[in-house]
């Protein structure tokens, strides 16, 4: 396959960023589409040029490291993968492919195609965990029986890899998915009722300050999620959160 | 005994923990406030260390090349973990998993630290639900469990196939609730470039802010190196792409000894290679294996229509079929230890058996444990009846329950339906039982250097068992660093905070920023990724799943010339006061240069076979594993002394007293 690659470089945070253009050969469709940034860049390295800095690191969809923003779609235009896991069968010979980073107000970029997602490490910091001590004196695993469809439903909220496609897809740039995922997950199971009040609220505010846009229900975030993650999570969260509001 | 005095307790085994435990030192909580302590890696070692650490009040800063703990590579750990809970009641108990542990790793791991993992191993489980990892439950609400590889019993408990990332997302909640009180500071896309050390003592490391390119300094009373494995010395491995041995190699060199090398670990289920441009290497977790059956064609001339195409294996006749596992291994069939699985792949795919266009891959097949499943859930929904293709759709769902997210997985990569023809698996490197020496205490052979996890190389021995390295890197972290570190920083509670503008520090922080000039000055002839794939051809073709005294030396010779060449000729762009992933690359490729040349000299030394460690020489008549516990029951301790051929070799005699030991075998 013959591309074009249209690619948003930045020197650095502070420096103003534009789109380039790149043509590639030889692309095989067996490739994933970061195996073709690869190319890319040996190709610029041998110019002499500086290759596309680019977030990677598990290469097998479940470290949430990659991002991208390809032809205006989180991920780009496969479902339920993250960037390291599309492969090039998906593209035509002649194509062009417009490649952005995630844009966000609170992912501010790094360099090219590279953004800062710390925003996401603060709101799990906020509240994201249950206050048990790592002693390992806690009760015996089994002694809270706890029903399979909510060990499973928790589980399927835990699986967010904290991408931030939610993000990118949103058009308000709302992290109310990414967010209520962990919510619903302590929400589920009976070990996170303790400080279910306190969770939501922090979390929620955390959002907020880190300046995320709100959730205006469009969906776009569940179609975007490279795992999956389900809209039913936020309504979760909306139901917790009002709840402890009147608890206060 | 000398430098390598193991410091494992005396009594009986079963109660050397609890009496170590009883009779170490103990920090009071006001003075904890005055001891600070680096944890580098926040993977399920190094995250659970820091949590806990911090928990019980000493300051600690985290370090990761990631963009946040929560990435670190043991998140795509994917089957389970390994505790010895015995909810089966299938006769399980921490002897067992003890005897199991060191009996799949060939005899070459040290007893006393087994069986302390296997004795905190429960406690894990009751840790991570109290914190709300959503394990895998029964319909009554309890626990699930599943088998691995080399045991006869069920003690695997998972979450789907992504228990790696919901311990990891787990211990990063506990991180998380210490960095909100202040107690953990995070650096995040940081690189330790140096150990820093003070008298003897590790007292901090050098560090490199990846994203401004500045060379910082961090100082500590211990520095816990929690930094993962040294797998993509392969280049090609199941390992994150950043993976890398750098802060571990950096150890070594300020004289943290590094044992066993050559001990990796080759997963015998992850997706064949496809081209060139391939860089990295998938894995389909072992649990499959529970399930799937692992087969070549039995004729030479179907495997060879089915690599032109020709002929579909789901037309291959039962009879025309090679099961060779279960033919060759009766007692555990599928489900023989990892290295077991993988040799004998590659045997039937040197044979001629091989089945994709290489030839290296053999087929994991579903189709009687979709049809079994099938016929329970039919039975158990009230159809007596149901016809084939009923029982072949309920079956698929419930395949889909247990191992969805791998199917998909597989799906998306090589673009073929699972649930319809079977899988193409092969051999891929994926752990490294080698690493850092330490102690009972985790201690390198530095004072107040520890490592845990994959980065030491205690537990595993020659072979590490399924479901096993998660169990190993929580229980170093959660439930034997904070206790043994306590031990040793007693002795620094008058020290007061270390001043980062000593000589050792100056000195230090110049050596680091003399190698990164020397890496940016090549002259520029090839890329990062050249050295790089050469070595892994290196490593694969000559220290891989099989080895010969000819091919290591070669591998020595060739390993030490493409260094030369790497350091005069690389061609590193950019500049090294920005975000630079090319720099990034090239040092932790100059590492392995240097690692891959011990590792082969480490394969070279011991002559013998055993777990991973297959020298052609030394095999069975039925091409088993001939171990030599006369001349070989030692650990190899590599002292750094300049270039990897003079590393000087010390050993640390193996003792087995509560298990026999025995020819390993799965028959």
């Amino acid at each position: 396959m013959k591309l074009t690659l249209k690619i948003w470089r930045q020197k650095d945070a502070n420096s103003k960023g534009k789109m380039m253009d790149y043509t590639i050969d030889g692309i095989d469709g067996d490739m994933s589409f970061l195996e073709m940034m690869d190319v890319l860049n040996e190709e610029l390295i041998n110019k002499g040029e500086e290759p596309v800095e680019f977030d990677h690191d598990c290469r097998e969809g479940i470290c949430g490291s990659c991002s991208l923003q390809i032809n205006g779609e989180p991920h780009g235009p496969d479902r339920l993968v993250t960037t390291c896991q599309l492969h090039m069968r998906k593209f035509n010979d002649g194509d062009t492919i417009t490649i952005e980073p995630f844009r966000a107000k609170a992912f501010p970029v790094i360099k090219d195609l590279i953004v800062d997602r710390t925003a996401f490490d603060r709101i799990q910091q906020a509240g994201g965990f249950i206050s048990v001590n790592t002693s390992g004196n806690t009760q015996d695993a089994n002694s809270i029986p706890i029903d399979k469809h909510d060990a499973d439903d928790a589980f399927y909220s835990a699986a967010c890899i904290g991408c931030g496609a939610c993000v990118a897809a949103c058009k308000n740039a709302s992290a109310m998915l990414f967010t209520s995922a962990k919510v619903s997950q302590y929400a589920l199971l009976p070990q996170g009722k303790v400080e279910a009040v306190d969770r939501v609220q922090n979390m929620v505010r955390q959002m907020d300050l880190e300046g995320f846009g709100n959730c205006t229900n469009t969906g776009a975030c569940e179609v975007e999620c490279p795992k999956g993650i389900s809209l039913e999570n936020i309504a979760r969260m909306n139901r917790e959160y009002l709840s402890a509001s009147v608890k206060g | 005994m000398g430098i390598l005095d193991s410091k494992v307790p005396a009594g009986p085994l079963a109660a050397k923990w609890t009496k170590h435990k009883n009779e170490i030192d103990l920090v009071n909580p006001a003075n904890k406030r005055n001891i600070d302590i680096i944890v580098v890696g926040t993977g399920l070692a190094g995250g659970s260390a820091a949590a806990t650490l911090a928990e019980l009040g000493y300051n600690v800063k985290t370090f990761c090349y990631q963009d946040s703990p929560r990435r670190a590579h043991s998140i795509a750990a994917q089957g389970g973990i390994n505790a010895a809970k015995n909810y089966q009641g299938d006769g399980d108990s921490n002897y067992r998993l003890f005897y199991d542990t060191v009996k799949g790793g060939d005899y070459r791991s040290r007893e006393a630290n087994v069986y302390r993992l296997a004795e905190v191993s429960g406690q894990i489980i009751d840790q991570c639900v109290a914190q709300g990892v959503p394990f895998a439950r029964e319909y009554g609400g309890l626990l699930d469990n599943r088998s691995f590889g080399g045991v006869l019993v069920s003690r695997t408990f998972y979450a789907k196939g992504q228990t790696g990332q919901q311990l990891l997302l787990g211990a990063y909640s506990a991180m998380n609730r210490q960095i909100n009180r202040g107690k953990i500071q995070p650096f995040n896309r940081h690189e330790m470039m140096d150990l820093v050390k003070i008298d003897g003592k590790a007292r901090g490391i050098i560090a490199r802010n990846l994203i401004t390119g500045e060379i910082e300094r961090h100082s500590a009373h211990a520095v816990v190196l929690a930094t993962g494995g040294y797998g993509n010395v392969f280049f090609l491995s199941t390992n994150a792409m950043g993976s890398n041995v750098m802060a571990a190699w950096r150890a070594h060199r300020r004289g943290a000894h590094f044992a066993n090398p050559c001990f990796t670990q080759i997963h015998p289920t992850c997706i064949p290679v496809s081209g060139d441009h391939q860089s990295k290497l998938t894995l389909m977790s072992e649990s499959l294996r529970n399930d799937g059956r692992i087969w070549v064609p039995a004729k030479l001339e179907d495997a060879q229509a089915i690599r032109e195409g020709k002929l579909k294996p789901t037309q291959l006749k039962e009879e025309d079929r090679d099961y060779y596992l279960e033919r060759r291994y009766p007692a555990f069939g599928n489900l023989v230890p990892r290295d077991v699985a993988s040799r004998a792949a590659k045997e039937r795919c040197d044979e001629g058996f091989g089945i994709n266009k290489t030839g290296e891959a053999v087929y994991l097949d579903f189709d009687a444990a979709i049809m079994r499943y099938g016929k329970e859930k039919a039975l158990t929904s009230g159809m007596k009846d149901a016809d084939d293709k009923t029982i072949r759709n309920l079956g698929e769902e419930v395949i889909e329950n247990k191992y969805g997210n791998l199917f998909q997985m597989y799906e998306k990569i090589v673009d073929e339906n699972p649930y319809k023809t079977p899988m193409m698996i092969y051999p891929a490197v994926h752990y490294t039982m080698g690493g850092l020496w330490v102690d009972y205490n985790l201690q390198t052979t530095v004072e107040g250097c520890y490592a845990a996890g994959e980065a030491n190389f205690s537990d595993h021995g020659a072979n590490r068992l399924g479901a096993s390295a998660l169990m190993q890197g929580l229980a170093d972290g959660y439930f034997v660093l904070p206790y043994t570190i306590g031990d040793y920083l007693s002795n620094d509670i008058r020290t007061g905070k270390i001043p980062t503008d000593s000589p050792e520090f100056e000195a230090s922080e110049k050596e680091v920023r003399d190698r990164i000039e020397k890496l940016m000055n090549g002259k520029g002839t090839h890329s990062v990724d050249y050295y790089h794939k050469i070595l892994g051809k290196i490593m694969w073709n000559k220290c891989g799943m099989s080895r010969n005294e000819k091919e290591l030396q070669e591998a020595i010779d060739e390993i030490s010339s493409l260094r030369a060449d790497f350091w005069e000729n690389v061609r590193v762009p950019g500049s090294p006061d920005t975000k630079n992933q090319e720099l990034e690359k090239a040092g932790r490729v100059a590492d392995f240069l240097e690692l891959g040349e011990l590792f082969a000299k480490d394969a070279l030394t011991r002559n013998e076979s055993c777990g991973g460690h297959f020298r052609e020489e030394y095999q069975t008549p039925e091409g088993e594993a001939l171990r030599d516990d006369e001349n070989f029951k030692f650990v190899s301790s590599w002292e750094y002394k300049g270039e990897p051929k003079d590393a000087v070799l010390h050993k640390e005699e193996l003792k087995y007293e509560n298990i026999e030991l025995k020819t390993r075998s799965y028959k």
